[in-house]
């Protein structure tokens, strides 16, 4: 199985060495793609709704400006080319020519201005912090767009992906409620596939869009999207043949070992690049004894984090050193040591204010692996002489505990959007610790220098003192343990062999199936 | 019996009603609120998204503004609007009714059918292998829980012998119509179908065979053989024709739980059915959505309820109904 894994490697690194261009043999046209989609998703058009299920579906419908390889370096897409004026202040995209939407209007700078600053300004929380860097957009001619930024922000150019500034169509939805537009139900995009049919509960099918601006592309008919609410009947659908990709967290982690033995069966854990699923226990900084900081280093010593990886992982992903993954700009492995180191845990703990307190540990209902993961931290901390309880609870109920800090440590994962000032900065700036949500800074850490060295590193023009600021930064935080970091997941993408390219960018099979060919 | 039944379906409305009442109440005791569900499936929410989904959805409203605004369009029958999947409830309801029907309705008709040939059989000759057997069966498939059977089945017919699909209700693409689409949709419900039924039919067979020996005791059987009557004739016209009763009293009973089983079958089996829409705006906490599930549950099981009741005075002549 590991020799899959290899091939299913090699041949991606080999893919790759091209920018893009990810060929693997002569690519042929025509066939079918099924692909599983779980949960079904709320609905398509993403300006609207940023959550997974949409944007994988959407992203072959919708396009941005610019595509990402696995090292997060910026490539043509809707722009042929782009300039970043000196001062780190203009950005100058050159729009290709000849693009039109699937309903045959011609795609233009306007468009993009649209877009940017009314449509996603309105709807989409987090393109909205973003734009608040912009000062103005201009649209001189047809095929040019130029930002002006406020000041400098570093992490601008990694924005222009489908699920953060998708292009959409003024000419539909301009003057009009943009939630209520019926056109909503029927998306129109620039990508290479056209919305065809969603029957709901059973799948979305998706048609080949044949005036797509690339010349034989895209290469596949049809996508269908196969919504089976059950993950064991996911495993099933692909053993019996009717879905021949499983996007990553389709079937449980147990199922996984078996469905890659299986015959004609890649794997890859490639296309998390830009979103970095790290996973972390919050701390509640704010109770005792967690505020105290021995017993945050002690736990973090207790936990056997190379376990978890190959028991619940299947041995994909890394183990964590800090609040970076390391697929994100700025990453900096050399911080202070968090590694497994159960006698240092209880000599930690002894030295510490913790007195036999009964923590309690609120899991992450996403399934099998975490519970048995909130179980194994469980019995780490127990080994170091504390006293925990697992809370059960299912996706609400965890939403409505971490909003309200009602927990004392909480399973969870965010994306880091490849950059810390997108994706970073907010699980730790003080001023966005208020509760009410399960998504800033749940943990409440509160530290104002590095607060400051948070905000000074986002306007940085010269990414080198934006690494020395970053890495100061990671430095500062894992010595505080304000939460327990514990894997950069990996979410395996697991594909038929004759399916060919399905990952080859940071956004995985969330990018448009652009690329994608079938080997019969 | 006309004066019976409007008499029934009156005060079916304020069972109806009170039911509403307690599952909304229900519903909001539990953790969580959609706009937190969703705004959490958008991975980077701000408090401003969430206050703006609350507004949007009226989740910002007193409780009880909430329940009165509910309960009005309900006796309207207009079952409000699904947050998440920004449709009316009615329409998404309407959509995947009939899939449950078909799945319910024939799991029903195949355990009732099954489980009381069953019991007869094994009644016959109480203590004989044939009995052993078949008491043995329908204890096991009592005891195992729905999804492993499902599950089970999905992998024996579906992965290891290839004989049927395993999940879903039509081949996606193949674009099949007439009989062919409904040949294929008969090879979809099989497993859910049997799945499904295989839990009620032990039920039925258990009952059936109970109660034919304990009828079979009675003197009006007594009777019947010392006039000499065949022994099939017995069985038939007097024992099975008694026995019968209690059985149909628990189907017209078990006829709402059968709901209850189709949510995990139509998710094990991914059944486009209204068990799976409910057990989705659960997870999602889609109020509407749920409620509206629970209002036609409940106006079904009360339906199954009165036409037990009918059938009831058509086999035994010694009811009669009264209002």
């Amino acid at each position: 199985m590991l020799q899959h894994f290899k091939i299913a490697a090699t041949a991606l690194a080999l893919a790759l060495a091209g920018p893009l261009a990810a060929q693997d043999g002569t690519p042929k046209s025509g066939g079918t793609l099924n692909v599983v989609i779980q949960p079904e998703p709320p609905g398509l058009m993403i300006g609207l709704l940023q959550n997974g299920p949409t944007q994988m579906v959407a992203g072959d419908i919708y396009e941005s400006l610019l595509r990402y390889d696995f090292d997060l370096k910026a490539h043509p897409q809707l722009a042929e080319s782009w300039e970043i004026s000196e001062d780190g202040k203009t950005y100058t995209f050159n729009l290709r020519k000849g693009v039109k939407f699937h309903d045959g209007e011609a795609f233009t700078s306007e468009d993009v201005k649209f877009s940017m600053d009314v449509f996603l300004r309105e709807t989409h929380s987090r393109m909205r912090t973003y734009m608040e860097h912009v000062e103005s957009i201009e649209t001189p001619d047809d095929h040019t767009v130029v930002v002006h930024l406020k000041q400098p922000f570093g992490p601008f150019i990694g924005i222009f992906e489908p699920g953060t500034a998708p292009m959409i169509p003024k000419h539909i939805y301009e003057g009009t409620e943009f939630a209520k537009n019926p056109a909503n139900n029927t998306p129109i995009g620039t990508g290479p596939f056209m919305f065809d049919e969603w029957v709901k509960g059973s799948y979305i099918h998706l048609v080949k869009n044949p005036d797509y601006y690339m010349e034989g592309k895209p290469y596949v008919d049809e996508v269908y999207y196969h919504v089976i609410p059950d993950a064991a009947s996911r495993a099933v659908a692909y053993e019996t043949g009717q879905v021949d990709v499983l996007p990553g967290g389709s079937i449980e982690n147990f199922d996984v070992p078996r469905i890659r033995e299986l015959e004609n069966t890649c794997i890859t854990d490639k296309g998390w690049e830009y979103f970095g699923p790290l996973s972390w226990i919050w701390i509640n900084n704010n109770n005792k004894p967690l505020d105290d900081v021995k017993v945050r280093r002690a736990m973090m010593h207790a936990l056997d984090r190379e376990f978890a990886k190959d028991a619940l992982w299947n041995g994909l992903g890394k183990v964590a050193t800090g609040p970076l993954s390391s697929s994100t700009r700025f990453y900096a492995g050399d911080t202070p040591d968090i590694s497994y180191d159960p006698e240092k845990a209880k000599a930690l703990l002894a030295e510490s204010s913790y007195n036999g307190e009964t923590i309690r540990l609120l899991g992450l209902p996403y399934g099998e692996t975490w519970q048995r993961w909130a179980e194994a931290v469980k019995q780490n901390l127990t080994e170091i002489g504390m006293n925990v309880d697992i809370v059960p609870s299912d996706v609400a109920g965890w939403n409505q505990k971490t909003s309200d800090r009602d927990f004392d440590l909480a399973f969870t994962y965010l994306y880091q959007y490849g950059d810390p000032a997108l994706g970073v900065s907010r699980s730790y700036m003080g001023d966005n610790a208020k509760p009410g949500s399960p998504w800033n800074n749940v943990a409440n850490y509160q530290n104002p220098e590095t607060d400051k060295m948070f905000a000074e590193a986002a306007l940085m023009a010269n990414p080198e003192d934006r690494r020395a600021a970053y890495k100061a930064i990671q430095d500062k935080i894992v010595s505080d343990v304000p939460n327990l970091w514990l894997l950069e997941l990996g979410f395996p993408t697991i594909y038929r062999c004759n399916i060919k390219n399905p990952v080859n960018t940071a956004f995985g099979v969330n990018d448009g199936f652009r690329d994608v060919w079938i080997d019969k | 019996m006309i004066r019976f039944i409007l008499g029934r379906l009156v005060k079916a409305v304020f069972i109806l009603l009170a039911i509403l009442v307690f599952n909304f109440l229900l519903i909001h005791a539990a953790p969580g609120d959609p706009a937190a569900v969703m705004a959490g499936e958008a991975g980077a929410a701000d408090e401003k998204f969430l206050a703006d989904l609350r507004t949007r959805f009226g989740l910002d409203q007193p409780l009880y503004v909430q329940l009165w605004i509910y309960l009005k369009g309900a006796v309207q029958l207009d079952l409000g609007f699904s947050f998440r999947q920004q449709m009316p409830v009615a329409e998404l309801i309407g959509d995947r009714l009939p899939a449950t029907l078909l799945l319910t309705g024939v799991a029903f008709v195949l355990s009732l059918v099954l489980g009381v040939i069953a019991g007869v059989a094994a009644s016959a000759r109480q203590g004989s292998w044939g009995d052993t057997i078949i008491s043995t069966l329908a204890l096991l498939f009592y005891a195992t829980p729905l999804f492993w059977v499902a599950l089970m089945a999905a992998l024996v017919f579906s992965v290891w012998l290839g004989w049927l699909p395993g999940f879903g209700y039509s081949t996606i693409g193949a674009g099949y119509t007439g009989f062919a689409h409904a040949l294929d949709v008969a090879k979809h419900l099989v497993l859910p179908a049997t799945t499904l039924g295989l839990f009620f039919m032990a039920i039925y067979m258990r009952m059936t065979r109970a109660s034919m020996l304990e009828v079979s005791r009675l003197d009006f059987v007594k009777t019947a053989r010392a006039k000499g009557l065949k022994r099939s004739v017995i069985q038939r016209r007097h024992i099975l024709r008694n026995a019968l009763l209690p059985v149909i009293t628990l189907a017209g009973l078990q006829a709402g739980q059968i709901f209850g089983g189709a949510i995990l079958t139509e998710t094990v089996f991914a059944w486009p059915g209204i068990g799976r829409l409910m057990f989705e705006a659960i997870n999602q906490r889609d109020y509407n959505v749920i409620l509206g599930v629970f209002y036609i549950s409940a106006a079904m099981v009360l339906l199954f309820n009165l036409i037990t009741d009918v059938v009831y005075v058509i086999i035994d002549p010694r009811i009669r109904l009264t209002g």
